[in-house]
């Protein structure tokens, strides 16, 4: 197992190394500058600006000069928001990420398990029919469209929930959560129908019928434990899914998290914010797969073996 | 008054009554997460429901007003940022010479409480009053200013308001590294509360530049202890760090999520000031504002979402204004196109658009079709119309420039940045020349950066502009056409113009004939029509009603200290 651990760490060093090159210089190519503005920027102003950021040096100085900050865990200034750091600016929007990440996580979870399984005691009748369809349109449904459309009804029309803000009112956390599970939850519910449908045609459930387990307890007992092993690779992905996701759902709820900058960084050409949340949740993504990974093989003893030690 | 009862609240009985049997049961298998989503749920539902007395009432109650700000400030160094969100802010926490009366926009004294300018215009002495003080308790003195206005001209600091310092003596030299000592300046304290400013010509909307943000002074012990005060990236304005001026002091400043300012107690006219606090918040999304404002969430927005200023003026014309703005939306012709170098051919595209159809079916928002270019009344300057509508005129102009009916015409193409509102305008613009002028006009949008690095390298065709003046003068609008002006970018040059504009009307001995020069300026523009005047603007916002003291003025300048609330009862 440690060994199959730091093989997948070494390969995450050049996966990085990718993501953090092809970025740097993509940014830079893309047309319009940090500092253009509607009103013209003078030059010595602009030259200025430039010296302060290091635009003003060749590109492979530029490159081998982050190289050395990101070392250091430097992201270094934002451009567009002059006195601060973008270390700062993603750590002040990571923990409102991650909750809203997590709650949307554990819904999706919950209701999709829920719904699958409920869908996969009964193939092919109502009861399979009516959450199924209940998670295409979930699937379908984009978040800027199920985001208003809650908001208008629990929040302007039966003045339920509040209809903006996080943490600032009692349950104004709630709608968020719900638009961002939205879709994650229609994939669950899927995956979880899938899983349950195969390991419920197995031999080992029908000798559990056989001894006469009560029809719950066969479904809960032995089969979702290998009903839900998709939905549990799954989740992995989905979390640095979430988090990277957010942007629609933050900016719809006005919630101060970290997809805003990630999005805005790229209209700004704020060339130090955009490589800072890149790589900050490419680091996010491999971890998450990597977790992922490593959960599969736990799961699943036929792949423990490729990563052991040859025999003696 | 007092609070609400607290209403039943329908989801969280659901969420009870549903939970602990059916779901619950299953969820007790699931032993390891069982009591992550259980806390989740009761996180999620119980807390549904609270007290239900408003934002909006409770501000009416404390004096706190709840203020919709657009973006997330850039920074609240006036000397470094250029947004208006960053404006409303730096407008409460500091001050500066004067004010701006706003309902008439007349400078009205601030930290100065009075004024001499010498009969040439040159002149200007400045009295400090004695009480003005910083939030720290120090006085502010005329040695503030000085040093503060030579720190807004450090060059390396990039500030892209240098420009405008301007105006005084040898500032533009000093500012662009050509002058190295800034005792040569216009700038020169005669006491501890006395200022002089020598300025380069007379500027009658000088007063007006000292009530910008970017003249505003800055307290030195203060940014001396943060870091280099000529570079940027100090941390002196942040809550804890901030030493202003102004009648508020900041409170708390959490990213995207609000800026809090408190009344200050320092301040000189503290007396008057009568809101407890203000509580801006960063609400991009033009939606997701007016639906924090519908829910009592916000006293003001920054805009009303276009597609809802027609449902508020029929249901609910209380909240909305509608107010005219300093400001014009206009189509640059890149002179240097064989096609539309002939000012035939882009005067007959002027004359084929009948801007009151665009006004009243297109933007929707109260803004004045516009045949000149610098707005109406701009301190008493309106400019007489450049051209009318009149497609038939326009027909001939285009048949005379070699084009009859169009024919000949080469495909020309019009850009503007991404956007639903600049889409829709162009493509009723584009019609109405199809229709009038039999010509193809092809639409491009580009991205925002994209777009304006194609507008300021002349890598356009047609491109839409806007422009929303700096202070309230023609000037702020007609100098940017001189030749090679940084804002010029349409390749157009007229040395009757620059002399005008550059030389006379600065020069003139009243604003009768200031302003006389600035219209045979302003003439000469619009017969050559480098600049296609579209609209003038207008600002479209939501108040609630209890909102006082917030007179509609061309800037959209609100004057904090004189704004309260009153509940209506």
């Amino acid at each position: 197992m440690l060994r199959f651990i730091l093989y997948r760490l070494l390969q995450a060093i050049p996966v990085l190394l990718v993501v953090v090159t092809a970025t740097f210089f993509l940014v830079r190519l893309a047309p319009g500058g940090p500092f253009s503005a509607e009103k013209a920027v003078p030059p010595e102003v602009l030259r200025a600006l430039e010296a302060r950021y290091h635009l003003d040096q060749p590109l492979s100085a530029q490159y081998l000069g982050y190289l050395g900050d990101l070392l250091h865990g430097d992201f270094g200034p934002s451009f567009r928001y002059p006195g601060r750091s973008v270390d700062e600016m993603i750590f002040s929007g990571l923990p409102t990420t991650a909750e809203l990440g997590l709650y949307a996580l554990l819904i999706a979870l919950v209701l999709g398990t829920t719904a699958g399984v409920i869908a996969a005691l009964r193939p092919n009748t109502a009861q399979d029919y009516l959450p199924m369809s209940a998670a295409m349109i979930g699937v379908c449904l984009p978040s800027f469209l199920l985001g208003p459309l809650l908001l208008l009804v629990f929040g302007v029309w039966l003045e339920w929930v509040p209809v903006s803000g996080w943490g600032n009112v009692p349950g104004d956390k709630i709608l968020p959560a719900l638009t961002l599970a939205s879709g994650y939850t229609a994939y669950v519910a899927r995956l979880s129908r899938g899983g349950m449908l195969e390991v419920m045609s197995q031999d080992y459930i029908r000798t559990a019928r056989a001894k006469g387990l009560p029809e719950w307890v066969v479904v809960i007992k032995h089969g979702l434990r290998g009903g839900l092993i998709p939905v549990v690779a799954f989740a992995g992905p989905a979390f640095a899914g979430l988090l990277s996701g957010s942007f629609v759902v933050e900016t719809i709820f006005q919630i101060p998290g970290l997809g805003r900058f990630y999005v805005q960084a790229a209209f700004n050409r704020d060339y130090t914010m955009i490589m800072g949340t890149t790589v900050f949740f490419a680091v996010l993504i491999v971890a998450f797969n990597l977790l992922a990974d490593i959960a599969a093989v736990w799961l699943n003893p036929r792949l423990r073996h490729q990563y052991r030690k040859p025999a003696a | 008054m007092g609070r609400e009862p607290i209403r039943f609240c329908p989801a969280a009985t659901l969420a009870y009554h549903s939970c602990p049997d059916a779901v619950a049961e299953m969820l007790m298998r699931i032993a390891p997460i069982r009591h992550l989503l259980l806390a989740l749920l009761c996180a999620l539902t119980l807390t549904g429901c609270g007290g239900r007395e408003t934002r909006v009432e409770d501000g009416d109650r404390e004096q706190v007003l709840h203020w919709g700000n657009g973006t997330e400030p850039q920074e609240l160094d006036p000397h470094i940022v250029t947004g208006i969100p960053e404006h409303h802010i730096i407008i409460a926490l500091m001050e500066g010479l004067v004010l701006k009366d706003p309902a008439t926009l007349e400078p009205i004294p601030g930290v100065a409480e009075r004024w001499e300018i010498s009969a040439d215009g040159l002149e200007y002495t400045f009295h400090l009053r004695a009480n003005a003080r910083w939030s720290n308790g120090d006085p502010v003195t005329a040695q503030d200013f000085s040093w503060s206005w030579w720190r807004a001209l450090q060059p390396s600091l990039g500030n892209l308001y240098a420009y405008m310092y301007f105006p005084i003596k040898n500032a533009e030299a000093y500012a662009t590294g050509k002058l190295k000592d800034f005792a040569q300046v216009g700038i020169q304290i005669l006491g501890e509360r006395t200022l002089r400013v020598t300025l380069a010509n007379p500027t009658p909307y000088f007063l007006q530049l000292l009530d910008h943000y970017s003249m505003f002074p800055v307290h030195r012990p203060t940014l001396e202890k943060y870091g280099d005060p000529s570079q940027r990236g100090s941390d002196w304005t942040r809550a804890g760090h901030f030493v202003g001026n102004g009648p508020f002091v900041l409170k708390q400043w959490e990213l995207n999520k609000i800026v809090v300012v408190e009344k200050s107690p320092t301040y000189w006219d503290a007396a008057n000031v009568k809101l407890n606090a203000i509580n801006y918040y960063p609400v991009e999304n033009v939606s997701t504002e007016e639906r924090m404002f519908r829910a009592g969430q916000l006293h003001i927005t920054g805009s009303v979402p276009p597609d809802k200023i027609a449902v508020y003026r029929k249901d609910a014309p209380q909240f909305l204004r509608v107010e005219p703005y300093l400001g014009n939306y206009f189509y640059r012709f890149n002179t240097q196109l064989p096609q539309l170098a002939d000012p035939r051919v882009r005067r007959a595209l002027a004359m084929s658009i009948d801007r009151q159809q665009i006004v009243d079916h297109v933007t929707m928002g109260g803004q004045l079709p516009a045949y000149a270019f610098t707005p109406p009344d701009t301190l008493g300057y309106t400019a007489p119309p450049g051209f009318a509508y009149d497609p038939e005129g326009a027909r001939a102009l285009l048949a005379a420039a070699g084009f009859p009916d169009g024919a000949g015409f080469p495909p020309t193409e019009l850009l503007y940045n991404t956007s639903e509102s600049h889409r829709k305008l162009a493509v009723a613009i584009q019609q109405m020349w199809k229709r009038e002028l039999n010509i193809e006009i092809t639409l491009n949008n580009q991205d925002w950066k994209v777009y304006l690095d194609s507008v300021a390298n002349g890598n356009y065709q047609i491109a839409r502009g806007g422009w929303i003046g700096d202070y309230v003068d023609p000037n702020s609008f007609l100098d940017m056409w001189v030749t090679d002006g940084g804002n010029n970018r349409t390749g157009w040059s007229d040395p009757r113009y620059d002399e005008l504009v550059m030389r006379l009307a600065p020069a003139a001995p009243s604003r009768e004939q200031r302003y006389a020069w600035f219209r045979e300026a302003e003439a000469r523009l619009m017969e050559a029509m480098p600049v296609l005047p579209v609209f003038y603007s207008s600002r479209n916002y939501l108040v609630q009603p209890s909102v006082r003291g917030l007179p509609p003025n061309l800037l959209g300048y609100p004057l904090f200290k004189q704004i309260h609330l009153e509940a209506a009862h």
